[in-house]
């Protein structure tokens, strides 16, 4: 008798598993489409087999293919980006606290316990990865050389950051809730992974402190016990381990915030290769995006089969209104039929029927638009960075 | 919250050697661990990457260096000095121009 699927995904995780540990290059090996573009696929603890992009700390990728199979990315395939190598390997919920201190009438320590007897909200909300699809930048630059797999979406839940904070009691003056988590650098010299998000922003009540994805608990490489939820911005602030808040008076100038994740104060965030970097800002929210997720680069269609393609787009919330795709390489755009609404910073279905014509080669991109205007440039844009990448890609195929 | 987390390869590279651990307390009942898959790689052989195995493993695996794009001499460069100016790498000045010279051979865009 077959396994079930679990069980046999199991069994596979497992002997990848053992090859990772053994360091036998059994591992599968798969190779992303730019220069040095090889990665080994290893699982992780709590994780399928995912891209490798560094063991230490790690930094893994969803296989592109997973985003074909639900708008929901499983917990074991979601991807993981940690900054520093001191990730926490120890953690004891039973103890483990959130503090909440600075600029507020009540300081306060909480335990997971305490904060699950607050009110749980749910939201469903794609996480991306700032530098997602680095490697795909022309020219190229530094940084981690993703393909388009650091982006994920998941149904969250916990309590809201203004609901924490109302606890507290912001004090006058309060203009930044700084976040901490777990995670440490290997030497003191090396600045602490820390973010700042602005006082309105934390108070909104969209931000949350989840436990919960997926209806499970945390994995622990997505933040275990708990972590920020920051729906429509990208992932640099979505702190994991999360442990501490702290309200400031003032625009935190650490490392993270004051150096690293600025993009140019440029419409569109972007500049010139090569040109003399001039005033940057924090990095925000997610840049509008739409991807084929059926059919991938280099797949053989049949001519005159009817085929669906299918895809799914995103937007920071601002509320998707369509999505159009070619077939023909960018000349002529039909609109696709939008999919289940999981909520505005959701990843959204889109499908199209299509009937491929002659044999020889097609090209399948798209692009999304949403209520405030926004779509994604039919040439991408460049920043030193390899920050929010959101042109329309395009997938070849081979009609035969 | 302060963790260190030496891989022991650039311990014994560095001549440092393992304290005895202290004997653990009791351990909470609720206590979670985690254990990730080692690590296997090093920096390519050539001249200069003993240098390179000790100085740039210390902090994160050799993989960060492997998966840049080939970049020129210019790119290195600049990549070593930010690692000790921002992220506080230790280097001695007489390392950096070695240094930079290996990775360029090992993983860059050779002029
Ligand atoms: C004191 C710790 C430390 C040491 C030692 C160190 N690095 Fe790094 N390095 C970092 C941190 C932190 C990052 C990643 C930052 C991030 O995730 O954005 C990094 C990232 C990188 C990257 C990725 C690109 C980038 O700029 O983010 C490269 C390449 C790199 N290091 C090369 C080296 C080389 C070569 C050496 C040896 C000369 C070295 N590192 C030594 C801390 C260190």
């Amino acid at each position: 008798m077959e396994p079930p699927l679990s069980r046999r995904r199991f069994l596979q995780q497992s002997a990848l598993a053992a090859a990772a540990l053994v360091g036998t290059s059994r591992a599968e090996e798969v190779e992303l489409p730019f220069a040095n573009g090889a990665r080994r696929l290893v699982a992780f603890p709590g994780k399928r087999p995912l891209l490798v992009l560094t063991h230490r700390p790690p930094q893994l990728e969803t296989p592109f293919a997973v985003f074909n199979e639900g708008l929901l990315t499983p917990n074991d395939a979601f991807f993981v980006r940690y900054h520093l190598s001191g990730i926490p390997t120890e953690i004891d919920p039973a103890t483990f606290r959130l503090e909440v201190s600075g600029l507020v009438k009540t300081p306060l320590s909480l335990s997971l316990a305490e904060l699950r007897q607050m009110e749980p909200v749910e939201v469903t909300a794609v996480n991306q990865c700032s530098g997602n699809s680095r490697g795909y930048f022309n020219p190229r630059v530094n940084g981690g050389q993703l393909g388009h797999g650091a982006m994920g979406n998941a149904r969250w839940k916990g309590v809201r950051l203004k609901d924490v904070l109302a606890k507290a009691g912001p004090a006058e003056g309060a203009r930044q809730v700084v976040c901490n988590g777990l995670d440490a650098p290997v030497v003191p010299a090396t600045p602490d992974f820390v973010k700042a998000l602005e006082i309105d922003h934390a108070l909104d009540g969209e931000i949350l402190l989840a436990y919960e994805m997926n209806g499970e608990e945390l994995p622990w490489l997505n933040g275990y016990p708990l972590r920020l939820v920051v729906p429509g911005y990208f992932g640099t602030y979505w702190i994991k381990h999360l442990s501490q808040l702290s309200v400031v008076g003032e625009t935190y100038a650490g490392f993270w915030m004051a150096s690293g994740y600025r993009i140019p104060a440029t419409p569109g965030g972007c500049a010139e290769p090569g040109a003399a970097p001039g005033k940057t800002l924090p990095i925000s929210q997610f840049k509008i995006r739409s991807f084929l997720t059926s059919l991938s680069e280099g797949a053989q269609v049949a001519s005159g089969r009817d085929t669906l393609l299918r895809g799914i787009a995103f937007d920071s919330g601002a509320g998707l209104t369509e999505v159009q795709v070619s077939t023909d390489g960018g000349r002529h755009w039909e609109a696709a039929a939008l999919g289940q609404d999981l909520g505005k910073y959701s990843f959204r279905e889109w499908t199209l029927p299509w009937k491929p014509g002659a044999p020889g080669p097609a090209q399948i991109k798209c692009r999304a638009f949403n209520r405030i205007g926004e779509t994604q440039p039919l040439e991408p844009l460049w920043n030193p960075q390899g920050y929010q990448r959101n042109a329309v890609e395009a997938v070849n195929l081979q009609i035969s | 919250m302060k963790r260190f987390l030496f891989p022991a390869a650039s311990l014994a590279l560095l001549g440092v050697a393992l304290a005895q651990p202290a004997p653990a307390p009791a351990a909470s009942p609720t206590l979670r661990r985690l254990a990730l898959p080692p690590e296997t790689g090093t920096y390519r052989p050539g001249p200069g990457a003993a240098l390179a195995n000790a100085l740039c493993l210390n902090c994160h695996s050799v993989e960060y260096c492997q998966s840049q794009p080939p970049l020129p001499e210019k790119y290195w460069d600049a990549t070593v000095k930010k690692m000790k100016e921002k992220f506080g790498a230790t280097l001695p000045p007489e390392a950096i121009a070695p240094l930079t010279q290996y990775l360029v051979e090992a993983y860059g865009k050779k002029p």
